[in-house]
């Protein structure tokens, strides 16, 4: 209708986010679909590029790491809980939109207060009173490493991202000056503690080692969902996530759901650090929470938030992540190639997203209209 | 004679269905001040976006120096030395003054010695006071006007347009402003000045150009008119709306507001002995223009706002007994057995929650009740399925995210909400802004059902026929203060116009 005097130059396309509901479920899976076939593509091309070796073999021996033995499968599914655990955990923070980056020192600490306990009294009291003061210690210690920098923020409003982020790197620092003091070689390993004795060891069950924690993380699964819809809280912690504004409006004390989700957030970690400990590693080292404190970040937020759909994004990255280890043995590859691979994976599956969300128009098409 | 400055001939715009400016001329010529008048929404902002090219007109010329030209960008608006002061300051806080001036400036060498020289000439030239070494975070709010008055005038504006320059302001700060834009004008710049308060367009401006819902009503020369004139072309003749209005049946006094002061974060007194009553059975109107004290008054009142002083005064019609609600929390005053409703002015980024669905949203007020730690969803679902039918709210579902329903059932969902809790005391802000008629008249309808029922209404609204036809007194506010309080059935749009526009008197009145 207008005619500007000069011809406006158009780009040749441009950027549109999808209308509501525009897009049919399906679609939005065929996305997600086509995402992982480029990305196999793309690791194909590197994999002959860097390492000459047959593509289909490299992409076999992925599957093998978790599906390879029922002793790989087990380990996937230890994996699967460790991470989901941690999920879980800094998922009603996130929801909150408190950027609860500290994960890992929370899992560090509860490990650690486990850890004192099995190593100075764990032949003194019975197994299993040392088992539950090991948990009531590692839940502690997650709760103080999480309260701290939520009562900052509530109190202060101090940073809550680099708060956290730097609780984590005193836990690593406890972490190692309580090896130097147990080991007394000076080697910053730590053997298996209590190995003869097993106290403080989380009994098999049906023979499986691994199964305690996995009950305990589906059980937390089923616990956080319901959490998270259908109680008071829950409802709390979306309202002041979206809008504090709304939440003042409605008298939520914005202040104390911010401490009594960190407090929650912390208690979960410190379970997961109880969990590494008593249930599979029985031995500490600053490693031991491995960066799933920050692997969880991605769970959480590919599944949106929804518990049920974080075990989904879990598996792919525990999947990832044993069959990268699979390909670096199998092919006496260094470890960094399995780190491209699921890179290139995760990247996109990342960035499926954003053509689930945005739409490109062509000027071709515009035209049309 | 000389050509204009600038010139606009027929500037229309309009933004899907509301037309924003409808045939628009403006002269402005060389070594002149324009002052533009117009009410909240006549379209004085996207005008002035237009010509600094934040905006693209729908239809209609601008001729700068008596040349057609296309401003598309800001950058165009820049290079035919068009210059903005926006009425939010866009500057980068932990920069200093000179780096904020040169900000984004390609065609010189990063030179702040260069520039800082170059500040403290045009500083000098103007009359300006600054320190261009220091930072936007340590300044005042009028400092940091200034920082954004010698941006543009480093990039060598000469037509300044500057919007509401004078909200922000203490007069004493006014009148400094004023004195350098004297300066600038002798030096033959050409200023545009949105303004709404009049005392101020009468001694700035040579001339005032007054829209009206868009509309171009006329321009006059400042030396040839005042105030009554003014405000009579700012407000227009009055429209008859036709909305029903009882008599209040048995008024009684319900919420007393007693000398209420309050200062914002900027350290302005943003409520200046407010005081007022408002009573069961009636409408209560409160009138003035955008950021006069409205928002923070109901916030006040809702538990939201500190106050430095005053009290507010419930009076309970079930136990006959009076609470101040100062300095209570929303909880508190619920808690007090208060039936406070409140439809805020930022419905979604307050009243409701964009991302939930009606039935989470209509859960807000009631979810704590029970002992259970969970949810009880059944109650909100019945009361979703009444609102939605009740209010003809045009949703696909109770299910839907209130976000993606449009302006008017997002109202409809919020009133419904505060309704429902059957309140005694209900404050509305602006609740039918952006809404189309019909949404309109059934918010209108409603409030006047909650009269009927005793409840104390207190409408915040800007259409003054709307206010004078609905409400039953009308409160007015002009910078904080209250400038008037009237009958709203004898009351004309002159007289509410001319009282908010008022000059404040300062705090020294002994009432």
């Amino acid at each position: 209708m207008n005619n500007p005097k000069e011809k406006i130059h158009e780009p040749l396309f441009h950027i549109v986010k999808r209308s509501k509901d525009a897009l049919p479920l399906w679609k939005s899976w065929l996305i997600r679909a086509i995402a992982i076939v480029f990305s196999l593509l793309v690791c194909s091309v590197i994999i002959v590029l860097l390492t000459n070796q047959n593509p289909l073999e490299v992409f076999g021996a992925l599957l093998k790491g978790s599906f390879g033995s029922e002793r790989k499968f087990w380990n996937m599914l230890q994996n699967l809980a460790m991470l989901l655990c941690i999920s879980l955990a800094i998922t009603p923070a996130f929801k909150m939109k408190f950027w609860n980056l500290g994960a890992e020192g929370q899992v560090l600490i509860g490990s650690l207060c486990s850890m004192v306990l099995m190593f100075t009294v764990g032949d003194k009291i019975p197994n299993l009173v040392l088992i539950l003061a090991m948990l009531a210690a590692s839940i502690l210690g997650g709760i103080i490493w999480g309260l701290i920098p939520a009562v900052f923020k509530a109190k202060w409003n101090t940073n809550e991202s680099l708060f956290t982020l730097m609780m984590n790197y005193i836990a690593i620092q406890l972490v190692s000056f309580a090896i130097m003091v147990w080991v007394p070689s000076g080697s910053s390993v730590m053997g298996l503690v209590n190995s003869s004795t097993k106290a403080g060891w989380i009994p098999d069950i049906f023979g499986q080692k691994y199964l305690f924690n996995i009950i305990v993380v589906a059980a937390l699964t089923v616990f956080m969902f319901v959490y998270l819809k259908s109680s008071k809280h829950g409802y709390e912690i979306s309202v002041v996530g979206e809008s504090e504004n709304t939440a003042k409006y409605i008298g939520i004390n914005v202040k104390k759901v911010i401490i009594r989700t960190m407090i929650l957030s912390g208690a979960i970690c410190g379970l997961a650090g109880f969990l590494l400990v008593a249930g599979t590693n029985h031995t500490i080292s600053k490693d031991l929470a491995g960066g799933n404190g920050f692997t969880a970040i991605m769970v959480s937020w590919l599944a949106k938030f929804n518990p049920f759909v974080m075990v989904i994004t879990s598996f792919l990255i525990a999947f990832l992540q044993r069959g990268a280890g699979e390909i670096a043995t199998n092919f006496n590859l260094n470890t960094s190639i399995a780190d491209i691979l699921t890179g290139i994976i995760i990247f996109f599956i990342i960035g499926s997203e954003f053509f689930i969300n945005y739409q490109i128009k062509t000027k071709a098409k515009k035209e049309d209209k | 004679m000389e050509a204009p400055a600038i010139e606009l001939r027929n500037i229309s715009k309009s933004f899907g269905y509301i037309t924003a400016n409808k045939n628009i001329n403006l002269t402005v010529n060389k070594g002149e001040i324009l002052s533009l008048l117009g009410e909240n929404g006549s379209g004085k902002t996207t005008l002035m976006n237009m010509i600094s090219g934040i905006y693209y007109p729908d239809a209609g010329q601008i001729f700068i120096d008596g040349k057609e030209v296309v401003i598309k960008t800001p950058k165009d608006a820049f290079d035919y030395r068009i210059g903005m002061i926006h009425q939010h300051f866009k500057l980068v806080d932990i920069f200093s003054a000179a780096e904020n001036i040169v900000l984004g400036l390609r065609n010189e060498k990063f030179n702040i010695k260069q520039s800082t020289a170059q500040i403290k000439k045009i500083s000098e030239q103007y009359g300006f006071d600054i320190d261009p070494s220091k930072k936007i975070y340590e300044m005042s709010v009028s400092e940091k006007q200034t920082v954004e008055i010698i941006k543009v005038l480093y990039r060598g504006a000469d037509i300044l347009i500057l919007d509401e320059p004078t909200a922000v302001l203490t007069p004493q700060e006014t009148e400094k402003l004023f004195a350098v834009l004297r300066r600038m004008k002798e030096d033959g710049k050409s200023i545009i000045i949105i303004t709404h308060k009049l005392h101020e367009v009468l001694s700035i401006s040579d001339k005032v150009a007054v829209l009206r819902k868009g509309e171009y009503i006329g321009t006059v020369n400042t030396a040839e008119t005042n105030e009554s004139e003014l405000t009579e072309m700012m407000v227009g003749k009055k429209i008859s709306l036709n909305i029903d209005r009882s008599e209040p049946v048995d008024p009684q006094d319900r919420l007393v507001i007693n000398k209420l002061n309050c200062i914002n974060s900027d350290g302005l007194k943003v409520l200046d002995n407010v005081s007022f009553t408002a009573k069961s059975g009636e409408i209560l109107g409160v009138a003035g223009i955008a950021g006069s004290g409205q928002k923070e008054l109901l916030e006040a009142i809702a538990g939201l706002q500190k106050l430095e002083s005053g009290e507010i005064i419930y009076n309970n019609p079930k136990t006959n007994s009076s609470d101040n609600l100062r300095d209570k929390t929303p909880l508190q005053i619920r808690e007090l057995g208060v039936r406070l409703s409140f439809v805020p002015e930022d419905r979604l980024g307050m009243g409701l929650v964009g991302n939930m669905d009606i039935v989470d949203n209509m859960m807000l007020r009631s979810y704590k009740k029970g002992k259970s730690v969970f949810l009880e969803r059944k109650k909100p679902r019945t009361l979703a399925e009444k609102v939605v039918s009740d209010l003809e709210v045009s949703t696909p579902g109770i299910e839907t995210p209130v976000r993606r329903l449009s302006g008017g059932n997002v109202q409809k969902v919020l009133v419904g909400r505060e309704i429902a809790a059957a309140p005694t005391v209900l404050m509305a802000a602006y609740p039918v802004r952006g809404l189309d008629i019909n949404s309109s008249y059934l918010i209108y309808n409603l409030l006047n059902e909650q009269k009927e029922k005793g409840v104390a209404v207190i409408f915040v609204g800007e259409d003054l026929d709307v206010l004078i036809e609905l409400c039953d007194k009308i409160v007015v506010m002009s910078s904080g203060s209250v400038s008037g309080i009237v009958d709203a059935r004898t009351s004309t749009k002159e007289e509410i116009g001319f009282l908010m526009t008022k000059k404040a008197e300062g705090g020294n009145s002994n009432e």
